[in-house]
């Protein structure tokens, strides 16, 4: 018998919220683990091992890591054989209801004329948010990104005069950081939009974070500069939760697009220590292949 | 160092704390955000007591997730520490009329809250942003709840049992210490340092 795709897709998504929700993708975990590990101050290591402690719980018993289970988007690529379209949309939405009961995640989504819409999505059609892409071939790739308000309200966007260059990049990038200082759950995982416009470069920021840690830009100069960016990012020396010891950022991405002559957009996107994402493959079939975490 | 107290902590026991210890807490912990703050403070203004003696225990700046099992208990489902930085406002004068002996929550708290600790003997233990889970394992009984219609489940005040509570690091003591303050300049030192070498 035929799947229904739609069903398929609105199941995945509740799924894929729940895994984000409750489990870390490894590399993040690996490099929190290594974090309490090289950690000398006592301070830090406790700080750390309370994380990682609270991490495991979150995966035997699979509940969410963080009482803050974020505000949801979606990355979605939409291959040109894929036999749904708008409907993705819709099936997404059902989806995040269906994980605000099941998972429980808590409702996040606020109305600012009608309060909390008690489900995670919004009453005007923005809420999640959705990021979609055409492809092609004939799967639908879906990633869900849950993402914590208190470091969302760390994110900074600055339109940087262009004369002041790569340099002007980086120090608005340190400047972001030192202001966020302990407020959002720090070893932080920084995300940097460069180009585009005023809403592009804040775009690619978020959409920098998901990309693996230690996975570097495929261009060796931006690989540079992430590199430095970790180095001097580090030493500000932010530590765990803000208190001074062990690590500040775990790591940088960057990603860059062509910008307008006479700008030049720095988007910030800043998550705290639970960087929360997953993802799965549908084929035109209804088959669900699981994205590894 | 590390310290494991229990409630209530005799003012004599506190003053051996340090800002940078590391704090275990057994006993009673209540939780209380804005809105049990300013409402029990109005209570003293009227003459009137709030329902929880305050002294000696654990205020814990906390919202948390509750559930009622099949018998009818509260239980809890997660438990992590909200910013009390939105609690500085009051947090000194609650400090000096109800005498809590630990504060916790998370990313800190300022100059008027350092002073009123020093003050009156109370200290600031930090827990860890977003442990929710590890708050929750370490609560082992729910003893009482009030205000719960009025103020909504993560207002209200939670009467909580707790074991090795913790590690709490104590970022405020009671001699004036504020570590988050320090820990602040730290890193506007270190930007200003990393900006010229760029
Ligand atoms: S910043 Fe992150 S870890 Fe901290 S409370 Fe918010 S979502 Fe949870």
């Amino acid at each position: 018998m035929m799947k229904d795709i739609a069903q398929v897709i609105e199941d995945t998504a509740a799924k894929l919220l729940k895994i984000a929700a409750t489990k870390l993708p490894t590399e993040v975990k690996e490099s929190l683990l290594k974090g309490e590990k090289e950690t000398e101050g006592a301070l830090g290591k406790s700080q750390l091992q309370a994380i990682n402690e609270n991490v495991s719980i979150a995966e035997d018993q699979s509940k969410p890591m963080c009482q803050d289970t974020g505000l949801v988007s979606f990355f979605v690529k939409v291959g040109d054989k894929f036999p749904l379209r708008s409907e993705v949309k819709t099936a997404l939405i059902k989806g995040t209801k269906k994980a605000t009961q099941n998972v429980p995640l808590r409702p996040n989504a606020v109305d600012m004329f009608e309060g909390n819409t008690k489900n995670n999505v919004g009453l005007r059609g923005f809420v999640p948010w959705f990021y979609f892409d055409l492809v092609e071939g004939d799967n639908c790739e879906i990633i869900a990104m849950p993402k914590g308000g208190g470091s969302s309200n760390v994110g900074k966007m600055k339109m940087i005069p262009p004369g002041k260059g790569i340099k002007g990049v980086k120090e608005f990038v340190v400047e972001a950081l030192a202001a966020a200082g302990p407020l959002a759950c720090p070893p932080y995982v920084v995300g940097v939009g460069v180009g585009g416009g005023e809403d592009m470069c804040m775009n690619l920021a978020k959409k920098a974070l998901l990309r693996p840690l230690y996975q570097y830009h495929k261009d060796e100069k931006i690989a540079s500069i992430e590199k430095e960016l970790l180095n001097v990012l580090n030493k500000l020396e932010i530590g765990a939760m803000g208190l001074g010891e062990g690590p500040s950022v775990l790591d940088v991405h960057m990603e860059f697009a062509a910008r307008h002559p006479a700008s030049l957009p720095v988007g910030v996107v800043i998550s705290c220590w639970a960087l929360r994402h997953s993802g799965a493959t549908i084929d035109n079939e209804g088959n669900v292949e699981w994205h590894p975490h | 160092m590390e310290f494991h107290l229990t409630t209530p902590i005799p003012p004599k026991k506190l003053k051996e704390i340090k800002i940078g210890d590391i704090v275990y807490l057994t006993g009673t912990v209540v939780t209380a955000r804005d809105e049990a703050h300013l409402k029990a403070l109005e209570l003293h203004k009227e003459g009137k007591k709030p329902p929880v003696d305050f002294e000696g225990i654990g205020l814990f700046h906390c919202g948390p997730v509750m559930k009622k099992n099949e018998q009818g208990e509260w239980t809890v489902v997660a438990a992590g520490p909200t910013t009390s930085a939105r609690m500085e406002i009051f947090q000194d004068e609650f400090i000096k009329v109800f005498h809590p002996s630990v504060i916790i929550g998370k990313g800190g708290m300022g100059e008027r809250t350092s002073k009123a600790c020093q003050d009156e003997k109370c200290i600031y233990g930090y827990f860890t942003g977003g442990a929710a889970l590890l708050a929750a394992d370490r609560i082992k009984q729910v003893k009482d709840v009030f205000w719960l219609e009025e103020l909504g489940m993560p207002e209200c005040l939670w009467v909580y049992e707790v074991e090795e509570f913790g590690p709490l690091t104590v970022t405020i003591d009671t001699h004036g210490g504020n570590l988050t303050d320090e820990s602040k300049k730290n890193i506007e030192a270190n930007k200003e340092k990393i900006l010229q070498e760029l």
